[in-house]
């Protein structure tokens, strides 16, 4: 099983759902997160006070499939998510051990 | 009323009788006027409303997470122990007729404010008194205990204004000790020599219809030592202090502009022409100032930001006040430009030129726009709207009535800032002023209150 985990532009968030609904993926986890990588922050001015702020708001979608999955999931985050502009964001591809779905009791493939 | 020795034959004509004759208006006690009564109730409210919670999210919205409900707090708390003070000697102090510097004690815990009542009713108006031969009372058509509230509502927002100076590092207790003393020793004399009959300014003839000298200058000058004082908040010029929720402070500027016809067109103390008159240029020169700002904003920076508005609307409210029952709305609109783009001078340039940190702009805002609007004042009041039986001029602006202004000014600035510094001394002594630097790290909410925002 892989973990997927891809950090997006918020506003491809719906985008990237969708993208996966038709590939079977049956559930997925979300945060709002803040990071920077090439593209830089914005200055902000409060009464004369300059702040730079390099941390620009971000979507971090995490996950888990089988590894038969894994190519398919990531290529379509990557079309869905990709705009051309620097701050696109990354994916990146974890092994998982073990997974289980706490109502039921199934483990591994089953639990996904 | 003189009581005539006629029989009852003659009562019937008395009333006709006295329609003819000259109005014995001195010797009869001033009657209460139900519709101003009902106005100055109401001002009361709006007044009060401006601090909690207009002042209070106005300047909670403006600092970091951390410091929010410490920041509340301090305008709530003001509150509830200026109300206290204000009974127990600061209305005493304020509004008797004592001397020419303070009143006297005999409102101490506002013993004698119902002697008036009669079946539930007062039976006249209050007269404040000048005690002085020549000097005219100043006769209202409400009852003391309006007049004595809507004074408190005053006496509450003045404190609480200076709180934006010292935002982010001073400790509560430190607060409590240093408001009260402040709010007796500062406040109340000086609205004494302003506002009482009998007080130095105002024999003086100087102008201030509803606090520029006695609740902006006064706190705006207090929060600049408070300022210096206390020192920089900790990581101040490389920390990210950014405000951490404008729109609080949107809701509470906006609550301040609305509520600030309570506190100008109620200074008027009735619904009359004179508050109408006061209203209008409250809000002329409140926009006109918005504009100001945001316009210098826009051209200096590049982006006009909603910061920058509500500030402009905030420095056109302190400068029109004391000049809200003088002035005409063309005067207005000069004042209210002159506040927007000199306060904002003073709040982002000057502040940053000097370098000291007065966190939320307390003598940035109230404290330069209060100045502008003083003298102002002297330059643009119009004679008719203060002139009376006894003055029929009134107080006309032009070179003499600046000179003044420049006096209530200056005595303003000497007393608040040197007793300012005194107190805190004092409250030094007593319990310290500022947290330590972990604490100030860490955020007042956990640190004073035990209690954070999520």
């Amino acid at each position: 099983m892989k973990l997927i985990m891809a950090i997006i532009k918020p506003f491809k968030l719906d985008d990237a759902r969708e993208a996966l609904t038709p590939l079977g993926v049956q559930g997925l986890t979300v945060s709002e997160v803040k990071g920077f990588g090439r593209q830089k922050g914005q200055t902000e001015i409060y009464r004369g006070a300059e702040y730079h702020v390099s941390f620009l708001p971000k979507i971090k979608i995490e996950v888990v499939v089988t590894d038969d999955l894994a190519d398919q999931v990531i290529e379509a985050i990557s079309k869905a998510a990709h705009t051309g502009k620097i701050g696109d964001g990354k994916i990146f591809v974890m092994d998982i051990e073990r997974a289980m779905r706490i109502r039921t009791g199934e483990v591994d493939a089953e639990a996904l | 009323m003189k009581r005539l020795p006629w029989g009852w034959g003659m009562s019937a004509a008395l009333p006709a009788l006295f329609l003819a004759l000259p109005a014995f208006a001195d010797d009869a006690p001033p009657k209460i006027d139900s519709g101003d009564t009902a106005w100055m109730l109401t001002s009361t409210a709006l007044v009060l409303l401006m601090t909690i919670p207009g002042l209070a999210l106005f300047y909670a919205g403006m600092v970091r997470k951390k410091n929010i409900l410490a920041t509340l707090m301090q305008s709530f708390a003001i509150c509830a122990i200026v109300t206290i003070v204000w009974c127990v000697a600061g209305y005493s102090i304020a509004f008797t007729t004592g001397g020419t510097y303070m009143g006297d004690f005999s409102r101490f815990m506002l013993n004698g404010i119902a002697d008036h009542i009669v079946k539930g009713s007062e039976t006249q108006a209050f007269v404040l008194a000048s005690g002085i031969k020549d000097v005219n009372d100043m006769s209202t058509t409400i009852p003391e205990s309006v007049y004595m509230m809507f004074q408190m509502t005053f006496a509450i927002i003045t404190p609480a204004l200076i709180c934006g100076a010292f935002a982010d590092r001073m400790k509560f207790s430190a607060l409590c000790i240093f408001m009260t003393l402040w709010s007796l020793i500062v406040y109340s004399p000086v609205a004494h020599w302003v506002w009482a009959p009998s007080g130095w300014a105002s024999q003086m003839g100087i102008l201030d219809f509803a606090g520029g000298t006695v609740v902006h200058i006064n706190a705006g000058v207090a929060g600049l030592v408070c300022a210096l004082v206390l020192g920089k908040r900790v990581g101040y010029g490389t920390d990210n202090m950014a405000p951490y929720n404008l729109s609080l402070a949107v809701i509470g500027a906006s609550l301040l502009w609305v509520g600030w016809f309570g506190f100008n067109a109620g200074s008027a103390v009735g619904a009359n022409g004179r508050a109408g008159m006061a209203m209008a240029v409250t809000q002329i020169a409140t926009a006109a100032a918005a504009l100001g700002w945001m316009f210098a904003e826009w051209i200096t920076k590049g982006k006009p930001s909603v910061l920058g508005a509500i500030s402009g609307a905030v420095a056109g409210l302190v400068a029109i006040t004391p000049a809200s029952g003088f002035v005409l709305p063309g005067a207005s609109i000069v004042i209210g430009v002159a506040a927007g783009v000199i306060c904002f001078w003073s709040a982002t340039s000057l502040k940053h030129m000097l370098g000291y940190d007065d966190s939320l702009d307390t003598f940035g805002v109230h404290g330069i726009g209060g100045i502008v609007g003083a003298l102002l004042t002297g330059v643009f009041s119009y004679g008719p709207l203060s002139a009376t039986d006894a003055s029929p001029d009134g107080s006309p602006g032009g070179l003499a009535q600046l000179k003044l202004q420049a006096i209530g000014v200056c005595s303003t600035l000497v007393w608040s800032g040197v007793m300012t510094f005194v107190l805190l001394m004092v409250t030094k002594v007593l319990v310290g002023l500022k947290v330590n630097e972990e604490e100030e790290r860490e955020g007042l909410d956990i640190v004073l209150h035990g209690e954070q925002i999520f």
